[in-house]
C-alpha cells in the first residue's frame, strides 16, 4: 500500500493571487505607467515620456527577441549580438545617406520607400553575416558556456573593428527623412513622428512574431524545440537547421532594430551595439531566457523605466534599469515568464 | 621551501620553469638591469597585471565562472587610493585605507552580484556583470564631482615614493623613491600572487575545479556550489582591487580609461586564454608576454602600415589603433585551438 499523496482536493475557491499569478508580469507595464503618472505630476511631459519610452521598448524588443530566441532553441548564449546591431546601422545609414535625394524630399512616398530599402539593405547584410556568424565562431563550440561566451567576444571585437576599417574611426551624424521629422501635438503633448512609427513597427512585429510562434508549423517547431530539444530531433525534425534560421532571422532583427536606433539617435558609432548590449541582456534575463513575451514586456518595462528615471534624475537612468533587474529577479530569479524546459 | 612556497604546484615541465625563472629574476632585478623609464614602468604593469589575471583565471580557470567586471574590481581599488589620497592628504595612512576600503567595496559589490545571480545559472553571471560593469563606468564619468570624470584624478603620494627622494647609488644606478616604489609594487605583487597559488592549491581550491568540472554532481556530493562560486568571486574581487591600488599607487593617476574601460577587459582575457585557463602560472606567461607585445609590437605596425602606405585597404588593417581586432581574432583562434594555452602545451610535451 502506498501512501495517500499530498494533494487534497478542496472546495476553497481560487484565490485572487492565485488567479492574477499568470497576468502579473503583463500588468506590471500599467503598473508602471501609472507609477509614472504620479511622479511626474504633468500630463503632457508624461504622455510624451511615455510614447518615447515605449518607442525605446520596442526597439530594444526587436534587438533582444533574436538573441532570447537563440539561447532557448540551442542553449548559445551570443555576447556578438551587439555587433549585428551596430552592422545593421551603418549599412542602413549609409544607404540613406546614398539616397540623400529620396530622403530630403518632403514626399512621404520617396521618404518611405529609402527608408525601406535602406531596412532591407541592413537586414540581408546582418543576416548574411549572422549566417558566416554561426558557421565560424559559433558551431564549433556548441555546449561549451564558457568557450561560446569567450568566442562571441571576440568575435564582437573583430566585427567592431573591421567597421572601424571600412567606415572610418569616427561617429556619422545624419538627418532623418523629411516627413519623419517634427511632432505630432495632441492633448499639449509633443511627440515625434518617428517615436510614433517605432511604435507602430515594434508592435506589429511582436504580432507578427507570435503569430508565426503560435499559428505555424515552423513555429510549432521552434516552440517544442525550445521546450525539448531531442524529442523534437527523435521525431525526425532536423533541429539544426531551424536552429541556423533562427540564429539567422535573429540577427538579421539585430540589424532592423539596429537602424532603427540609428534613425531615433541620428548619429551611428561602431560601440553602439555594444551598448545596447547591455540594455538587450537586462531585457533578456528579466524575461526569462527563451521567452519571446518576456522579453517584450521587459523590453517596455525597461524602455519606460529609462525615460521616467531620465526626466527626474538623468544620472541614474542606466542603475535604474540595473535596480528593476535585482528587483525583479529577487521576485522570480528565473525572470517573469520562465521557459519551462521538459526534463 | 620554494615548494612550500609554491604551495605544491611545482610548473612541471623544464621549459616552463626556466622561463618563469627569468621572468622572476628581470622583474626582480629590473631597475639594475634595464635603463630608464620606460622598461621600469613595463615591468610595474607586468607585475600588477600577473596579479590581476592571477585573480581573474581563480574564476575563469579554476571556478569555469565568466565575469565581465573584473575591471570594475580593479578600478574600485584604483579610485579608492586615488580618493583616500585626495582628501586626506598624502600619506601611508591614505595609501592603506585606500586600499582597504577598495578592496571592502569590491567584495561587498561581487557578494550582492553573486548572490543575484550565481542562484540560478552561471550564465546569467557573464551578462549581469557585463550591465553592472557598464552601469560603474556610466557612473564614475558622470559623477565628475567625485571622481573627475573622463580627466580622471591626478593626486600626490607619500614623497618617499616618488622620484625627488635621492637615496644615493648602487651597482652603477641610481636609487630613488621610484625604485623604492617599483620594489613595493613588485613585493606586494609577489606575495598576493603566491596567496592565490596558495588558495588554488587548497582544499577550497579542489571544489571549485570539481564544481568546474561538473557543478551537479558536486552538488550531489554535498558542497554548496552557490557558496563557494560566491567565495571565489569575492576573493578574486580583492585581489583584483588590490591590483587596482597598487596600480594606482604607481601611477599617481586614475582615469576611466585606464582601469575602467571594457579593452582592459579584452586585454586580461587574452592574458589568460594565451597564458592557460586554470593553471596560476599561465598568468605570468601571459601577462609578461602581452604587456611586452602591447608596449613594443604596436610600433612595428605603425611602421608596417608605413611601409604598405601604396596597397589599398592594408594599411588601414595594420593601422596602430587596429591592434583591437587582431587581438580579437587572435583571442578567438587561442580559444579554438590552445584552449589550454602556453602553460597547457608545455605540461603536455613532457607527459608524452
Amino acid at each position: 500500500m502506498t501512501a495517500a499523496p499530498d494533494h487534497r482536493p478542496n472546495f476553497a475557491s481560487v484565490s485572487l493571487a492565485e488567479r492574477l499569478d499568470g497576468a502579473l508580469p503583463v500588468l506590471l507595464v500599467p503598473v508602471l505607467v501609472v507609477f509614472g503618472f504620479f511622479a511626474i505630476g504633468v500630463p503632457s511631459s508624461w504622455l510624451t515620456l511615455t510614447v518615447s519610452g515605449l518607442a525605446m521598448g520596442m526597439m530594444i524588443f526587436i534587438m533582444a527577441s533574436g538573441l532570447t530566441l537563440v539561447f532557448g532553441l540551442m542553449d548559445v548564449i551570443n555576447f556578438g549580438h551587439g555587433a549585428f546591431i551596430s552592422v545593421g546601422a551603418f549599412v542602413g545609414v549609409s544607404v540613406l545617406i546614398a539616397l540623400g535625394e529620396w530622403t530630403g524630399a518632403a514626399s512621404l512616398l520617396l521618404n518611405m520607400s529609402a527608408v525601406f530599402l535602406a531596412v532591407v539593405a541592413a537586414m540581408t547584410v546582418t543576416g548574411a553575416l549572422g549566417w558566416g556568424f554561426e558557421r565560424i565562431i559559433v558551431k564549433p563550440v556548441y555546449g561549451a558556456h564558457l568557450k561560446q561566451i569567450l568566442v562571441t567576444v571576440g568575435g564582437l571585437i573583430v566585427i567592431e573593428q573591421l567597421i572601424h576599417v571600412i567606415w572610418g574611426p569616427d561617429e556619422i551624424f545624419f538627418n532623418r527623412p523629411e516627413t519623419l521629422k517634427g511632432a505630432v501635438t495632441f492633448a499639449g503633448a509633443a511627440m515625434e513622428k518617428y517615436r510614433l512609427l517605432a511604435v507602430a513597427v515594434g508592435l506589429a512585429l511582436f504580432i507578427a512574431m507570435r503569430m508565426v510562434l503560435r499559428r505555424t508549423k515552423i513555429g510549432l517547431i521552434v516552440r517544442a524545440g525550445v521546450e525539448n530539444g531531442p524529442m523534437v530531433e527523435a521525431l525526425g525534425y532536423r533541429l539544426r537547421l531551424v536552429f541556423v534560421g533562427v540564429f539567422i532571422a535573429g540577427s538579421a532583427l539585430a540589424g532592423l532594430g539596429g537602424v532603427m536606433w540609428g534613425l531615433y539617435q541620428e548619429v551611428i558609432t561602431a560601440g553602439m551595439g555594444e551598448k545596447m548590449m547591455v540594455l538587450v541582456f537586462i531585457v533578456a534575463i528579466i524575461g526569462g531566457l527563451g521567452s519571446v513575451e518576456g522579453a517584450f514586456i521587459g523590453a517596455l518595462l525597461v524602455g519606460l523605466m529609462q525615460n521616467y528615471v531620465a526626466f527626474l534624475e538623468p544620472k541614474l537612468a542606466l542603475v535604474s534599469n540595473i535596480a528593476l533587474m535585482t528587483a525583479i529577479l529577487m521576485w522570480r530569479p528565473q525572470g517573469m515568464l520562465p521557459v519551462v524546459k521538459a526534463k | 621551501m620554494i615548494v612550500k612556497l609554491l604551495s605544491g604546484d611545482k610548473p612541471r615541465s623544464a621549459v616552463l620553469t626556466a622561463v618563469l625563472l627569468v621572468i622572476l629574476i628581470c622583474l626582480a632585478g629590473a631597475p639594475f638591469i634595464f635603463d630608464g623609464v620606460r622598461p621600469l614602468d613595463t615591468a610595474a604593469r607586468i607585475c600588477i597585471f600577473i596579479l590581476l589575471v592571477a585573480s581573474y583565471d581563480l574564476l575563469l580557470g579554476y571556478g569555469g565562472i565568466v565575469s565581465f567586471a573584473h575591471t570594475m574590481f580593479f578600478g574600485l581599488g584604483a579610485y579608492g587610493v586615488a580618493l583616500a589620497s585626495t582628501h586626506m592628504g598624502r600619506g601611508f595612512d591614505a595609501l592603506l585605507a585606500g586600499s582597504l576600503a577598495g578592496a571592502l567595496a569590491a567584495v561587498v559589490l561581487a557578494l550582492l552580484i553573486g548572490l543575484f545571480s550565481l542562484r540560478v545559472r552561471a550564465i546569467f553571471f557573464a551578462m549581469i556583470t557585463l550591465a553592472v560593469a557598464s552601469a560603474v563606468a556610466v557612473l564614475v564619468s558622470q559623477f565628475s564631482g567625485i571622481t573627475g570624470g573622463e580627466d580622471g584624478l591626478t593626486y600626490k603620494i607619500p614623497r618617499v615614493l616618488t622620484s625627488a627622494n635621492r637615496m644615493g647609488e648602487f651597482l652603477g644606478t641610481r636609487i630613488t623613491g621610484k625604485t623604492l616604489n617599483y620594489y613595493l609594487v613588485f613585493f606586494a605583487s609577489l606575495i598576493l600572487f603566491l596567496l592565490l597559488l596558495r588558495i588554488v592549491n587548497s582544499p577550497f581550491g579542489r571544489v571549485l575545479q570539481a564544481i568546474r568540472e561538473n557543478d551537479f554532481r558536486a552538488e550531489a556530493i554535498g558542497y554548496r556550489v552557490v557558496w563557494y562560486r560566491t567565495a571565489a568571486t569575492c576573493l578574486s574581487a580583492a585581489a583584483a582591487a588590490l591590483a587596482g591600488s597598487l596600480f594606482a599607487i604607481w601611477l599617481r593617476y586614475v582615469g576611466p580609461d585606464t582601469t575602467l574601460s571594457f579593452e582592459i577587459m579584452l586585454d586580461i582575457l587574452l592574458m589568460v586564454v594565451i597564458g592557460g585557463m586554470g593553471t596560476m602560472y599561465g598568468a605570468v606567461i601571459g601577462a609578461a608576454l602581452f604587456i611586452l607585445a602591447q608596449t613594443y609590437l604596436q610600433n612595428l605596425m605603425g611602421s608596417a602600415s608605413e611601409a604598405t602606405a601604396g596597397l589599398p585597404l592594408i594599411p588601414d588593417l595594420l593601422n596602430p589603433n587596429r591592434w583591437l581586432m587582431w587581438l580579437g581574432i587572435l583571442f578567438i583562434l587561442s580559444v579554438y585551438f590552445f584552449p589550454s594555452g602556453i602553460v597547457g602545451r608545455l605540461r603536455q610535451r613532457r607527459a608524452s
